[in-house]
């Protein structure tokens, strides 16, 4: 098995690939819509996770005062913060910098301009120490007994539930990719059996003249590892034509919330791992196909 | 170099294609394997490259007794052999060039080596100037000419050639049996299964007969 034989049958199977273009382009395109789907899922569901992981990673409780809080009683607040054992940090947001805030966020300038009074509340964002949940917790209902606190909220509730929802999700398109990986290894084992149909004087001769398996076997293998790379580069070209696309949109309906968003294309980490499982899994089908059809051959 | 010891061949279905056969052939030996058709004459060139096996009795190839031979240890056996096929056995999906190139591709000889071994077999059976040509194109004479091509090209130790000359003219005919007289001269051992009596006129070898799948005095 030396790079000379490998050399030739990879030679083999590109001219084999190119003799019949209709056919492998079929090939390789159910192979892309295959890897595709899973992947831009994939992409999409990892953009969603950092985001969620990003604003979970430091849960903070927000403690709002009443309308008629006077700056003594957000004295009195501060200062038990200050004392409890468990508060990390805190940090006083003052209404008029909440409105200001708020103004430069999230495009809703126009409607807080028309406003004849601050609707805000002064507030205390804390965090505690090492992000203990039963820490939150008991800091959220005591706070919410203390004198002129109106409302205490842990803001990372929501995003804890997001990112459950997403592991959920990540779940479901493991499964999904599993089962189109499982199609794409279908697909290449009927591409190869057609193949060594097509080849079978050419099999049995070569076994007649001294072939060994190996010998007969690294065409096949070529041809799916290639066809598999293929679809995978295809699968990478889709993706990225439709993150394109998505990303356009995406910018048109973040402008009209002030924002910005946009999905991050494949990194080249992702795009390796996308060919090498594609390749391996071409591979994977010719030779199951290989095994059970020269089998079969040299059985009769 | 080969030698059978009391070897039969029932195929399934019943069917005694060799009973009892014993016989040697020397390294270097030319030897004629002749008797009517169906007398057993493939089936005996078979089991000595090891396409068919022996039903009972031994066949052994060099010291190799085909029987213990392992299945990994097959293709290095078929390669000492050079097979001019009943049947020519030809690609037809390449030309002749490209068929000739076969068994040096599979024996792993390098590009070159093997292009410069494919055209000197090419040229001992004078068809150098049809490499490019493919198969279907060629006259049955030329065809069998390009299979006795391949099976010399990678040098094997033993010829084996079936019914070489079968529906050919005797002029293509003589011609050929004159290019196993030469690798003869050359050294190669040459078996050749024929109902053809000229071509044991022609050889004056020693003759094996076959009658009914046993060797006939």
């Amino acid at each position: 098995m030396s790079l000379r034989d490998h050399g030739r049958a990879l030679r083999d199977a590109a001219a084999r690939l190119a003799a019949s273009p209709m056919a492998s382009l079929l090939s390789v395109l159910v192979i892309a819509v295959a890897l595709s789907l899973p992947v831009g899922l994939y992409v999409g569901l990892s953009y969603l996770q950092s985001f969620s992981r990003q604003l979970s990673s430091d849960p903070q409780i927000s403690i709002f005062l009443a309308l008629d809080a006077s700056s003594r009683d957000a004295a009195g607040v501060e200062e038990r913060l200050r004392s409890d054992p468990d508060v990390n940090e805190y940090r006083f947001i003052g209404r008029e910098q909440a409105l200001s805030e708020l103004k430069r966020g999230a495009g809703m300038s126009d409607v807080l301009d028309n406003l004849k009074q601050n609707p805000l509340p002064d507030a205390f964002v804390a965090t505690v120490r090492a992000n203990r949940p039963e820490a939150l917790e008991r800091l959220r209902d005591e706070a919410s007994g203390w004198p002129k606190v109106a409302h205490v909220q842990l803001d990372s509730e929501w995003a804890r539930k997001l990112d459950a929802a997403l592991r959920f999700g990540r779940t479901a398109v493991a499964v999904l990719g599993a089962l189109l990986a499982a199609a794409l290894v279908a697909v290449t084992f009927n591409t190869i059996r057609l193949q060594i149909l097509t080849r079978r004087e050419e099999i049995e001769v070569s076994k007649l003249i001294g072939a060994t398996n190996p010998f007969v076997r690294r065409p096949f293998l070529w041809f799916g590892t290639l066809q598999g790379l293929a679809g995978g580069l295809a699968a990478w070209g889709v993706v990225a034509l439709a993150l394109r696309l998505l990303n356009r949109d995406l910018a048109r309906l973040a402008a009209l919330y002030s924002a910005s968003f946009h999905l991050p294309g494949l990194s080249l980490p992702d795009v390796a791992v996308l060919l090498g499982v594609a390749a391996l899994l071409g591979w994977l089908g010719a030779w199951l196909s290989v095994a059970r059809h020269l089998w079969q051959i040299g059985h009769e | 170099m080969i030698s059978f010891n009391h070897v039969s061949k029932r195929y399934a279905g019943g069917l005694d294609a060799l009973s009892d056969v014993s016989l040697t052939i020397s390294a270097g030996e030319i030897v004629l394997i002749t008797g009517h058709s169906g007398a057993g004459k493939s089936t005996l060139l078979k089991l000595m490259a090891a396409i068919e096996v022996a039903t009972s009795g031994s066949v052994l190839i060099g010291n190799q007794n085909l029987a213990k031979l392992k299945a990994a240890a097959l293709p290095y056996l078929r390669r000492r052999f050079g097979i001019v096929f009943q049947d020519h056995k030809l690609l037809y999906d390449r030309n002749v060039f490209q068929n000739v190139l076969l068994p040096l591709q599979i024996a792993g000889f390098d590009g070159r080596d093997a292009a410069r071994r494919a055209r000197a077999a090419l040229d001992k059976v004078g068809l150098l100037g049809k490499e490019k040509a493919m198969p279907i194109t060629l006259s049955g004479g030329e065809q069998q000419r390009v299979c006795i091509a391949r099976a010399v090209a990678h040098r094997p130790a033993v010829l084996l050639a079936d019914e070489p000359t079968g529906n050919l003219d005797d002029a293509y005919a003589r011609n050929i049996v004159e290019l196993f007289r030469a690798f003869h001269q050359v050294g190669v051992t040459v078996v050749i299964a024929t109902h053809d009596h000229g071509v044991g006129e022609q050889l004056a070898a020693r003759t094996i007969n076959l009658a009914h799948g046993r060797v006939a005095a």
